[in-house]
């Protein structure tokens, strides 16, 4: 899988790098510039044949910067290959295109990583959080949210302690 | 009941102004009607909520909501050990938990490079054991969506197929539905005495009560009308939203993890996968049911093929030591030790490796930092992604008690739908 000539063609698209992190799976990764990744999606599936796409999701770098890191895992079943897109968010007010128009798939996606990572979606026709309540304040995998939540995070570090039991305060 | 004027009230709302009855020419009344359809309804298979949008009986839109069920595995998992961590795959499609855990194990090995390592016992009953797995998942999703579409008896007749497999897990793992038996670098423990003759005795039990599974079914006029044409997704559609498994191969896309992707040893055995064309609610049924003949193909395949020898690797930082080893030897107790306070860690990468789940193509995204513990794991869920191409197969072309079928047919299973 490593010899074969690059998915992307680096004279049309001048400005993707391949990724330098340890994919595990062999996978050929792709750092995309967030202004282009619909552009580049486009040319993946209409040209390249990659017709599914099979994931997004998101990883939280916190503390380093470029902190979000948007994950699009492409299949091409004809070709029988795979190939990943990633695409470098800042912290402040993490926002990239949509692919809704693309695959109507990324649809739930997005929401669920807009939900649980507060990652914006410009043009989503539908940008609603799908596993959290409505009213839910943060987005709990961001790796500065605290595993026991909000709620018991805020506490008093001694304020459980009922007759007979160890309260375990975290 | 007439001195109360009851039957003068009722006829006074029907002759209101805002009622809207049906025109004098016949033609059914266009005012549309939304109902709340769920969370708590036995048809839903778990705590699915759709908001429909009916017009008469026929559906306009459909909604579904989801996150009854949400657990934060993904995050839960990021402050355990990956050990801890697999313990968590369990319990997200529930009724399918080896072959999570074979997901989750094969993500690992991947990070830990150690997949050329598994021993051949450890792959054999891997493939046995997953197989056994889709085949009790597969009789849940017929007994209960023939029982949602009327035909009780399938129900009672798979869930009892399905208890003499989960014994068979309760041999391995000594529970019957949150195993944990499979592990990053083998099994947990050596299959157990008798295990063969069991799965043996089972299957030869199984293929003789099989056909008349069929024949519950198939043999009657009410499975036709209620399957047939119902619910259909096309090819594009199912590419475009993602869909993977019975549903998509229903469309006629022949895609297979275990033939595409082969894993575990799967590209060494014989079996087809099973295609349909039209892609309705019957095309799931039949690809379902021909997946089953399959999987018993495979089962005894892999129950011929089942070496002796080890079950896990000998990596001693990755598989627990034995239990003579620590009693006799020092560095194994500190092996022992190490392993269960600390865990192992992976070098820096990240993976994405798949498996095909009874209900299509399970991902398990992982991102290890160097630590013991993983830094990101992401499920890609077969569920989460079919029943988004649910409602286009409804709106505009379905009756109201044809969602029940297309639930139904797409299998889906709620704790894998929210994680």
């Amino acid at each position: 899988m490593e010899t074969e000539p690059a998915l992307i063609d680096p004279q049309r698209f001048p400005d993707v790098r391949t990724s330098d992190f340890r994919a595990a799976d062999g996978t050929p990764t792709y750092i995309v510039p967030a202004a282009k990744v619909v552009e580049i999606l486009r040319y993946l599936r209409d040209v390249e044949r990659f017709t599914m796409l099979e994931d997004v999701t998101a990883i939280d770098w916190y503390p380093k910067e470029p902190r979000f890191q948007v994950v699009y895992n492409l299949l091409s079943i004809e070709r029988q290959k795979v190939i990943r897109i990633k695409v470098d968010l800042p912290a402040q007010n993490p926002t990239i295109a949509t692919v809704t128009n693309l695959w109507p798939g990324a649809n739930w996606y997005e929401r669920e990583v807009f939900d649980l990572f507060g990652i914006n979606f410009e043009g989503h026709p539908d940008l609603r959080r799908i596993e959290l309540p409505e009213d839910w304040d943060g987005h709990p995998l961001r790796r500065d949210y605290p595993v026991t939540g909000p709620r018991r995070a805020n506490l008093p570090a001694n304020w459980i302690r009922v007759e007979g039991r160890s309260g375990s305060p975290q | 009941m007439d001195d109360l004027g009851i039957k003068e009230l009722w006829l006074d709302d029907l002759l209101e102004d805002d009622f809207d009855p049906e025109a004098e020419d016949g033609t059914p009344s266009k005012e549309l009607m939304t109902i709340n359809m769920g969370p708590q309804h036995p048809s839903t298979h778990g705590v699915l909520r759709l908001v429909v949008t009916l017009s008469g009986e026929e559906v306009v839109k459909c909604i579904p909501d989801i996150g009854y069920l949400h657990t934060g595995v993904e995050k839960t998992a990021e402050s355990k050990t990956y050990n801890q961590a697999l313990t968590l795959t369990d319990r997200t499609d529930y009724l399918n938990p080896l072959i999570n855990n074979l997901g989750f194990s094969l993500a690992v090995e991947k990070l830990l490079n150690i997949t050329d390592q598994i021993p051949a016992r450890a792959q054999v009953a891997r493939v046995l054991l997953c197989e056994l797995q889709r085949l009790s998942s597969h009789l849940v999703w017929l007994g209960t969506h023939a029982m949602d579409l009327g035909a009780q008896s399938t129900f009672l007749y798979g869930m009892r197929e399905r208890e003499m497999i989960l014994d068979i897990f309760e041999m391995c793992s000594g529970v019957r539905m949150m195993t944990s038996y499979i592990m990053p670098g083998g099994l947990y423990a050596d299959l157990p005495k008798g295990f063969e003759e069991a799965v043996a005795k089972f299957i030869k039990y199984f293929k003789k009560i099989w056909p008349e599974y069929g024949a519950l079914l198939t043999k009657s006029e009410l499975w036709y009308e209620r399957t047939k044409g119902i619910a259909v997704l096309t090819p594009e559609q199912a590419l475009g939203y993602g869909v993977t498994g019975p549903c998509l191969r229903a469309c006629g896309i022949k895609y297979d993890v275990r033939k595409m992707f082969p894993y575990s040893g799967y590209e060494t055995y014989d079996f087809e996968v099973p295609t349909a064309t039209k892609g309705d609610v019957y095309d799931r049924f039949t690809v379902r049911m021909q997946e089953v003949e399959q999987t018993v193909r495979l089962i005894e395949q892999a129950l011929q093929k089942l070496p002796s020898g080890e079950w896990q690797v000998s990596d001693r930082k990755i598989a627990p030591p034995k239990k003579w080893e620590i009693a006799t030897n020092m560095e194994s107790l500190i092996h022992h030790f190490k392993l269960f306070t600390e865990g192992f860690k992976p070098a820096p990468g990240e993976v994405y490796s798949r498996v095909e789940s009874a209900r299509g193509e399970l991902a398990y995204f992982m991102v290890s930092d160097g630590s013991n513990k993983p830094m990101r794991m992401h499920i890609r869920a077969p569920s989460f992604t079919n029943l988004q191409a649910m409602p286009i197969t409804l709106e505009g072309k379905a009756m109201f008690a044809d969602i029940i079928a297309a639930i139904g047919s797409i299998d889906i299973i709620l704790g894998e739908v929210d994680r």
